[in-house]
């Protein structure tokens, strides 16, 4: 069960090796969560989260789970939740994808849009139809602010990710007064693996910041957050910037 | 298509509009179906208003309804619930059942020369002191509201300002009648394990369906009241540990954000019932001095908006309060809600901390750890917390509950707003301050305490896990409070 402050004791990690889910995980162990479930492909690097996570005290299991394979979610995901209550729900799965590359290749770009959306959305159901019925939880989606408006240089990303966003939104409030909090997390830039080698946008973030962002959002029972706050701000003028002059700015 | 429910949590009708009408739409069967199956479902809360979990809610009207309500419950089990003031999760049960007994409300039997009344779980204090004051009689253990059940108070084992005479609410219950997992209805008597298990057991032993209480009895309904206030928190330790045996009901209101010498400074309230022959010549309650008539103050408005409880607007409250106090003033008459109850003028007062709520924190240390008291109270006033009215009060010997939270020593309960940046850790740092005191965090108002810690502030927590685990194997009787604690 939830604390007073929204500090969960079993945290179920969906993209297990996620910097930003492990930072997570991180920081609510050192609060109160006890019992970690790591799902991702099973990898040496999902095994090296698990044991980095046990160093801390908690119970780490990994359970193989691949977020293109929608057919075999509803049994995978099902059974973590008949072991025992899941307080919370990390969707930290996700891919950047190549955009120049993708742009050229269907088949790669259709792979972002499959990983990031319809996996997520595959996911996403099976897990808020188990918190409804255990009455409780709160389930944490990594969006982006790249879904907020699609840009030239990355808008095969921005696009799947505008989808998510729209899709949780939407779960959250269907989900609106039965116990169960959805939760959409919007960062900006994060310095992660994943944005190795990319040049830096303003505004950037740590998987920490992020972290502690979602702490904060689980206390206070928020529907979305911005990493880091300024964001929100920004991206809420940057939203009505007209498109002629949008193109040419260099983001 | 906005309006089509994806997921309801009500067998609604099919909403009128026709969606097929809309272009692009099609229908299709949904990944996550209605787990929910009826209108009785509610997001519940304690009167802290955090954590809200969803529970399916019955108001059985008796004994055979709360029995076929166990019987059915499903696998996410049942828990009994009063008035809800509990501050955290004690009487919630995520994704199971819910029974509020407020509707097993009749008081079945009162013995007036003897002082006994017996009760059904659901009756509020509030309800048995209307009816038993105008015949001289008045409940033997009333806490800081009187909207509380008579199970809860069981369930609880709370406690009052007359602690340090009278003991624990469990102390007066002569007889309860408890609804085991089972289905059956035990009788269950004082000095039996399962009624030591099951006052202060937080209604996980059983579903509590009447009890019978042995009663004070009194010549009016008023108090006489000693006040004083007292500037520091050595003196008012002092005064409390030489004075508090004269009186039958004594608490101190201590102000947690004044600081330096006046760092614990107080008002100290004691008093007891007025003698009849105590009242004025000419004073009104002379023609009916076992009158009971509480007023009330408009409710707050349901939504008020977080953080108006801040360091400035608690502070100047706090000073106000230390203010208006008499320096030192004896025999004063007041109505028992003003002694007792002054927070149940203002219904629904859990609002003004807005939609985030608050945590109350209440521990106890044992005598001999004033040090423990005195650095804990530094710690906090030293953090700024904004509490605004904590209590501090001497217990006297401690109950014979397994979880009872009394044991003779100091206690202090401080309302704080959940906003609080860094307070879960701060609470936490204070949790092991009372541990290594050999002290404990009292459960009914508890929202927060880590597993582990629970366990070595309660000795008996093991007898308690086997004796559930005896009576109730499928642990058909379960709340939000017995998966976070593992009780």
């Amino acid at each position: 069960m939830k604390d007073a402050f929204g500090a969960p004791q079993s945290l179920l990690v969906l993209g297990g090796t996620s910097e930003i889910g492990l930072a997570t995980a991180r920081r609510l162990i050192a609060r109160r969560t006890r019992v970690v479930r790591l799902a991702g492909r099973p990898s040496p690097a999902l095994t090296a989260a698990a044991d980095s996570l046990r160093a801390l005290g908690a119970d780490v299991r990994t359970v193989p789970f691949d977020a293109l394979d929608t057919e075999s979610h509803e049994e995978r995901l099902g059974k973590i939740f008949t072991e025992g209550d899941i307080d919370m729900v990390l969707l930290a799965f996700g891919v950047l994808g190549d955009q120049a590359r993708d742009e050229s290749d269907p088949v790669a770009a259709v792979r972002v849009a499959q990983t990031n959306y319809t996996g997520a959305v595959s996911a996403g159901l099976v897990c808020a139809g188990a918190l409804q019925e255990q009455g409780h939880g709160s389930l944490v989606v990594l969006s982006s602010v790249a879904g907020e408006r699609a840009r030239r240089a990355n808008f095969i990303y921005g696009s799947s990710k505008a989808g998510l966003d729209a899709f949780a939104q939407g779960l959250g409030d269907a989900l609106h007064g039965t116990g169960v909090h959805v939760m959409v997390v919007r960062p900006g830039f994060v310095r992660s693996k994943m944005t190795a080698g990319l040049a830096e946008a303003p505004l950037a973030t740590t998987p920490e910041a992020v972290a502690g962002a979602i702490e904060l959002g689980l206390r206070r029972r928020s529907e979305t957050v911005w990493v880091p706050g300024a964001l929100r701000l920004v991206m809420s003028a940057v939203r009505h910037v007209p498109r002629p002059l949008f193109r040419r700015l260099p983001v | 298509m906005y309006d089509t429910p994806l997921i309801t949590h009500f067998d609604e009708p099919p909403c009128n509009t026709d969606i097929s009408r809309i272009p692009g739409y099609t229908v299709t069967s949904m990944a996550v179906e209605t787990r929910v199956l009826d209108d009785d479902c509610e997001a519940i809360t304690g009167w802290g208003r955090t954590a809200p979990t969803l529970a399916r809610v019955q108001r059985p009207r008796g004994h055979a309804e709360v029995a076929e309500a166990l019987r059915t419950c499903g696998p996410r089990g049942a828990v009994a619930r009063g008035l809800g003031r509990a501050y955290g999760d004690a009487a919630q049960n995520a994704g199971g059942t819910v029974l509020d007994m407020t509707g097993l409300d009749r008081i079945l039997a009162v013995d007036t020369t003897a002082g006994l009344v017996v009760c059904e779980a659901g009756v509020s204090l509030h309800r048995l002191m209307e009816a038993l004051l105008p015949l001289g009689w008045f409940v033997p253990v009333t806490p800081g509201t009187r909207y509380v059940t008579v199970g809860g108070a069981i369930g609880a084992d709370i406690h009052g300002k007359n602690h340090h005479v009278s003991g624990s609410f469990g102390r007066h219950v002569t007889a309860l009648e408890l609804l085991t997992a089972d289905g059956e209805i035990r009788t269950v008597l004082p000095g039996t394990p399962l009624f030591d298990a099951t006052t202060g057991g937080m209604g996980l032993t059983g579903v509590i369906l009447s009890a019978t209480l042995r009663l004070l009895p009194v010549e009016t309904s008023l108090m006489r009241v000693d006040t004083d206030r007292v500037p520091d928190l050595d003196e008012l330790m002092a005064r409390l540990t030489d004075g508090d045996h004269r009186y039958r009901y004594s608490v101190a209101w201590i102000d947690l954000l004044a600081r330096g010498a006046a760092t614990g400074r107080a008002v100290l309230t004691r008093g007891d019932h007025a003698p009849y022959d105590a009242l004025p010549r000419n004073h009104r309650a002379r023609r009916a001095p076992l009158a009971f008539r509480p007023g009330r103050l408009p409710a707050p408005p349901r939504h008020v908006p977080g953080g108006l409880l801040g360091r400035t607007s608690v502070g100047l409250f706090n000073e106000l309060w230390y203010r208006a106090a008499p320096r030192s003033a004896t025999g004063r008459l007041q109505s028992l809600p003003a002694f007792f109850h002054p927070l149940d003028g203002v219904p629904h007062w859990n609002r003004i901390y807005g939609p985030a709520g608050f945590v109350q924190y209440q521990f106890v240390v044992p005598y001999g750890q004033e040090e423990a008291l005195r650095r804990i109270v530094r710690r906090i006033a030293d953090r700024g917390c904004p509490s605004f009215l904590a209590v501090l009060k001497r217990f006297g010997a401690g109950d014979p509950g397994w979880l009872s939270f009394p044991l003779p020593g100091w206690t202090l309960a401080l309302d704080l707003p959940t906003g609080l940046p860094g307070l879960g850790r701060f609470l936490d740092a204070l949790d092991e301050e009372v541990v290594g005191a050999g002290g404990r965090v009292y459960l009914a108002k508890d929202s927060r305490v880590r597993p582990e810690t629970l366990a070595a502030m309660y000795p008996r927590l093991d007898e308690f896990r086997a004796l559930r685990a005896e009576l109730d194997p499928r642990s058909v009787l379960t709340s939000d409070l017995a998966r976070r604690l593992d009780l």
